[in-house]
């Protein structure tokens, strides 16, 4: 027998204490993984939004660059309007590839879930948005068939929340205006799934929004430098421009606060499951005194006696390790929906991304909890001298 | 460990415990010769200093003064302490123990209990083939069992096992039967007896029980940390 097996079955003799201490353990590694998964996931999931939102720059009324962000996102309401002109100023700047008009508008659809909900329609130029965004897939149709035509391609969850398919007819509430539906999206795991997409004509004649947008979505050319375009936009009138840089760096900041008691949180929680193993170690260490000094009377050094309460203690923490790595990716889905509870804007993909190099981290950060908490119990339990324990017994 | 006709020699051995300013003798002036293969019995009433006394003879504990001699080789002395690294390695090439209470882990079972000594320490010469011990002791069946099955006595009996699997020159048996019924008792004190005849094991035995005290070769009684009666069978 070698000194792990002993350890391992010293374990077992207190099965209870031994597992709610892995369970502490666990816990704690469960945090880890996804607050290291979330910090991975997070910035991939919002550069994944941002990239596929096919331009680099927004071009926006002036107002809070917060809503533009949002704007920019998610869609938003109380929007404010630039007139279509400015589609054809920033066209004529020689960085710029290619420009695209939009006109969000967002209506309250009482049928739409138990309560109502918000509907959002992105009018969007028939020409100029596809080529843009030239990696949407269709799930059925195409792209609009008249460019003013009464026509909307929708997004894959409203297609599934209408339940309708190309060729069916969508109304517009308030306006009882209806659409013919020409497309259906595949998934894309983004904003666009939730958004019914028309062209900009016909939604600026439904909503009595001639010549109004809420955006110009700017492409700007191979190689040229991003930072200079918008200075220049930034001199056009009445206008705000947001960079993909600048969405991603407002959100980052959102998000931070909430990072950092998340990172508090899991700081607490590793220290209170070092504390159960130091307890739990140095209470097993306490309750065997008599049978360590046995141990030592049959022939264990005090390094060897060390060795095997320091083992016990790293054989719990390795256990705690790999059962906490397997929590969080077997419960991934929930740590999810707990931190898209917690922050203020999430983006549309995965959040917590668990890959192989943050399991080593985890185990390895669990080893040296293990192996520092094991320290003091160890040590106290080298101390014990055969006689004390003998001597217990009374003569 | 030497070719001295005695296993272990004891010279004016004291051992003094201070409470604040008060000296507490318990083993006081104490000297003795044991031959190799021969079987001592420590008697004497609670506080005679029986235990101190074997601790001292079996390097588990320093004494306060005097010198202790195992085969050739002096363990301490005036000059000399040692350390509790020492006194371990002393402890593990030359006693195998005993004590009333078994300590034997209740996750492990009979045979895993008996050769936790090799986990930690083997010694040269040590058990070939620990189920020979087991059979001698009549544990031969019962070596897949863990200690809650076992009787009283056969927990006793493993623990003696444990004892010899890395063959002490000297077995120290501290109120080994404390436990156990008179039958059980009788069954252990023939297993110790049995290894000290056959197999030539040097054996210090301290109990309260004067029937088991009698089989051993001497029986040494203890009054007041002295030797106050020493009869040869």
């Amino acid at each position: 027998m070698n000194i792990f097996q002993v350890a391992y079955k010293n374990l077992l003799r207190k099965k209870i204490r031994s597992g709610l201490t892995l369970l502490g353990i666990s816990l704690s590694a469960w945090v880890l993984v996804s607050l290291l998964g979330f910090n991975r996931g997070y910035e991939k999931a919002l550069n994944k939004d941002i990239d596929n939102m096919g331009f680099q720059v927004l071009v926006t009324a002036k107002g809070c660059p917060y809503e533009a962000a949002t704007l920019m996102l998610k869609g938003g309401t109380g929007l404010r309007y630039i007139g279509d002109s400015v589609v054809n100023t920033i066209l004529k700047h020689p960085e710029v590839e290619k420009v695209t008009a939009m006109l969000m508008q967002a209506i309250f659809d009482p049928n739409k879930g138990e309560s109502g909900g918000i509907t959002a329609y992105l009018g969007i130029d028939p020409t100029t948005y596809p080529q843009m965004k030239s990696f949407l897939k269709f799930k059925q149709g195409s792209w609009f068939t008249d460019p003013e035509g009464f026509e909307a391609v929708l997004g894959y969850e409203v297609a599934e929340l209408e339940q309708r398919e190309a060729g069916d007819l969508t109304l517009i509430p308030e306006k009882n205006i209806e659409l013919k539906v020409v497309g259906i999206l595949s998934r894309t795991g983004t904003q666009d799934d939730g958004t019914i997409f028309v062209p900009i004509k016909t939604l600026q004649k439904v909503f009595g929004m001639e010549g109004k947008l809420t955006g110009v979505g700017v492409k700007v050319k191979k190689d040229a430098n991003i930072n200079l375009v918008e200075q220049d936009l930034y001199d056009l009138p009445d206008v705000q421009v947001v960079s993909l840089a600048q969405v991603k760096q407002t959100i980052m900041d959102l998000i931070t606060t909430a990072k950092m008691m998340v990172f508090s949180i899991a700081l607490i929680a590793i220290l209170i499951a070092m504390l159960g193993v130091i307890n739990t170690i140095l209470m097993s260490v306490f309750e065997r005194f008599q049978e360590i000094g046995i141990i030592k009377s049959i022939g264990a050094m005090p390094w060897d006696v060390f060795k095997l309460i320091w083992v016990e203690t790293i054989i719990l923490c390795l256990l705690g390790g790999v059962l906490g790595i397997a929590f969080s990716l077997g419960l991934s889905k929930v740590t999810e929906v707990l931190i898209r509870r917690l922050l203020p804007y999430t983006p549309t993909g995965s959040l917590v991304a668990v890959n192989s190099d943050i399991a080593l981290v985890t185990m390895a950060a669990i080893l040296g909890i293990g192996i520092v908490s094991g320290l003091y119990p160890a040590w106290r339990a080298a101390r014990v001298r055969p006689l004390e324990s003998i001597r217990s017994e009374g003569e | 460990m030497s070719k001295s006709n005695y296993a272990l020699e004891a010279l004016n051995i004291k051992k003094i415990y201070k409470r604040g300013s008060e000296e507490i003798p318990a083993v006081n002036d104490i000297s003795l010769k044991i031959r190799r293969a021969e079987f001592v019995s420590f008697v004497g009433p609670s506080g005679s200093g029986k235990t101190t006394l074997i601790n001292i003879l079996g390097c588990l504990d320093n004494a306060t003064s005097g010198t202790l001699i195992l085969g050739e080789r002096t363990i301490f002395s005036e000059k000399k302490k040692l350390s509790e690294r020492d006194l371990t390695r002393i402890r593990r090439l030359v006693f195998g123990y005993i004590f009333q209470k078994f300590y034997l882990l209740p996750s492990m079972t009979v045979l895993e209990n008996v050769i936790l000594p090799f986990t930690f320490y083997r010694k040269e010469g040590a058990a070939q083939d620990v189920v020979e011990i087991l059979r001698f002791l009549g544990l031969e069946n019962r070596i897949d069992h863990r200690p809650s099955e076992l009787s009283g006595g056969e927990m006793q009996r493993v623990a003696i096992a444990r004892a010899l699997v890395n063959k002490p020159e000297i077995l120290l048996a501290d109120e080994p039967t404390g436990n156990l019924d008179t039958k059980r008792t009788q069954q252990i004190g023939d297993v110790i007896r049995r290894l000290n005849e056959e197999e030539g094991l040097t054996v210090l035995l301290v109990t309260h029980n004067p029937g088991l005290a009698q089989i051993a070769h001497r029986v040494i009684e203890l009054r007041d940390g002295r030797i106050h009666n020493s009869n040869s069978s």
